[in-house]
């Protein structure tokens, strides 16, 4: 949408980063990420759950085809890189992989559709919500200062949503170290390496809980920087007016890969963590 | 942006998300993929040994079939030789035959030939006696000239 009347650049990027919340402060939930978050989420092991159910061995139809496909995928990149017997490390693989290449996939939404929607539908329903500074504008302006157009649906741009993910590896790993060697062999391991003197115990310490802390800050701000960074770049080229169609399928088909690869090296890296927790070295 | 409860509703999620995952998603499908894996593994080696069988039964029938031409041209010489046999059997009968027939035949002849000359030997002796006893009759006894018709007639 072009800049223009009441709303400015800065504005129109200000929207288009911002979020509808409930709560103040810190127990503020941001719905659109966090909804759409779920809403794909759901999408993802419902279709998989169903075509699970009715899984033939036989000759499979197309749908169960591509989900075996990536079944397998995911299942061979566990298998090669996890080297221990584990019941949970691909079904994680799975649900990462496939949740956050869902996630990514709605960047590919031009990025004003939802939000029109969405303050559309909020005039139409709620219209007593419009802020009283928006009173005199045009409708499509009246639109967007909507609250309810403030909605955003790609939760990957959202810094909340891939720590949240980074937070749930983080806690796996911890999982994994001690299951697989103990809360003595955990403690032994951050305190006794690199090096194994008593006195350089807390030199090992601070070493190994920064590394121990830089996987899932690491996990969430690669996916976030990369999202994000893909994003801005989207709403700047919504601003250039008709020239945007053909920017935008060319950001578009270039962020195809993007959205592929950062899945991808969410997923595989949630694997490393994960193996090298769980084996000695 | 800042970091807000929504981070904790994401792991929440992600809580939620794994565990159905790993209770619903993933069981069944990679079963359905590994018994299908199985399925095509057995498929694949009940075909290398059907063709195994094949190719065993094509040497059977080979080796049979060699048998059975040996066999058949062992009949075929043992038929031959006894043809022969009998061949020869019968010619060296029929051989000994026409000797036998033959030799027969001979001793008829001679024995007729012997009968015949006997008779003329007779028939000369009598037309002989009766010859000389014409002329004789006028002088001589034929009684009393019997013995040299007798010896003139062994001399015949």
């Amino acid at each position: 949408m072009a800049a223009n009347g009441n709303i400015t650049v800065q504005g129109y990027i200000n929207h288009h980063l911002s979020d509808m919340t409930v709560g103040e402060g810190f127990w503020a939930i941001n719905l659109g990420a966090l909804g759409w978050s779920i809403i794909l989420g759901s999408l993802f092991v419902i279709s998989f759950a169903m075509v699970g159910r009715k899984a033939t061995t036989g000759v499979p139809g197309k749908f169960q085809c591509f989900v075996e496909m990536i079944v397998e995928f995911v299942s061979g990149s566990v298998r090669e890189t996890f080297h221990v017997k584990d019941r949970l490390i691909a079904p994680v693989a799975l649900t990462i992989f496939m949740w956050i290449f869902l996630m990514n996939l709605m960047k590919l939404v031009p990025v004003d559709w939802f939000p029109t929607l969405a303050g559309m539908v909020g005039l139409l329903v709620n219209s007593s919500a419009l802020p009283e500074y928006a009173q005199g504008y045009s409708y499509l302006e009246q639109v967007m200062a909507h609250p309810w157009s403030y909605l955003k649906i790609a939760p990957t741009t959202d810094l909340n949503i891939t720590m949240g993910l980074a937070l749930g590896v983080f806690v796996l790993i911890i999982g994994y170290s001690i299951r697989y060697k103990g809360v003595g062999g955990f403690a032994k391991e951050l305190s006794l390496t690199p090096f194994n003197h008593w006195a350089l115990i807390p030199f090992n310490l601070v070493l190994e809980l920064v590394t121990l802390v830089a996987k899932p800050v690491s996990l969430g701000l690669r996916l976030f920087g990369n999202l994000y960074a893909g994003e801005v770049i989207f709403i700047l080229i919504a601003m250039v007016g008709l020239a945007q169609l053909p920017l935008h399928f060319a950001w578009a088909v270039f962020h195809i890969m993007v959205i592929l690869l950062q899945a991808f090296i969410f997923m595989m890296l949630t694997i490393v963590y994960l193996s090298m927790a769980a084996e000695d070295h | 942006m800042d970091i807000n409860a929504t981070l904790i509703g994401q792991s929440i999620a992600m809580v939620v998300f794994v565990w159905f995952t790993m209770k619903f998603v993933w069981p069944p499908l990679n079963n359905a993929i590994e018994e299908r894996q199985k399925k095509i593994a057995d498929g694949l080696a009940a075909s290398e040994r059907a063709e195994k069988d094949l190719e065993k039964a094509h040497e059977q029938v080979a080796a049979e079939l060699n048998k059975a031409k040996a066999e058949a041209a062992e009949i075929i010489e043992q038929a031959r030789k006894r043809a022969n046999k009998i061949v020869d059997d019968e010619t060296q009968r029929g051989h000994e035959e026409r000797e036998k027939i033959i030799a027969s035949g001979h001793a008829e002849i001679v024995a007729e030939r012997n009968r015949a000359r006997e008779e003329l030997r007779k028939q000369v002796a009598i037309l002989a006696v009766a010859g000389a006893e014409k002329i004789i009759q006028r002088e001589v006894d034929a009684a009393k000239q019997s013995d040299i018709v007798d010896k003139l007639v062994a001399e015949l």
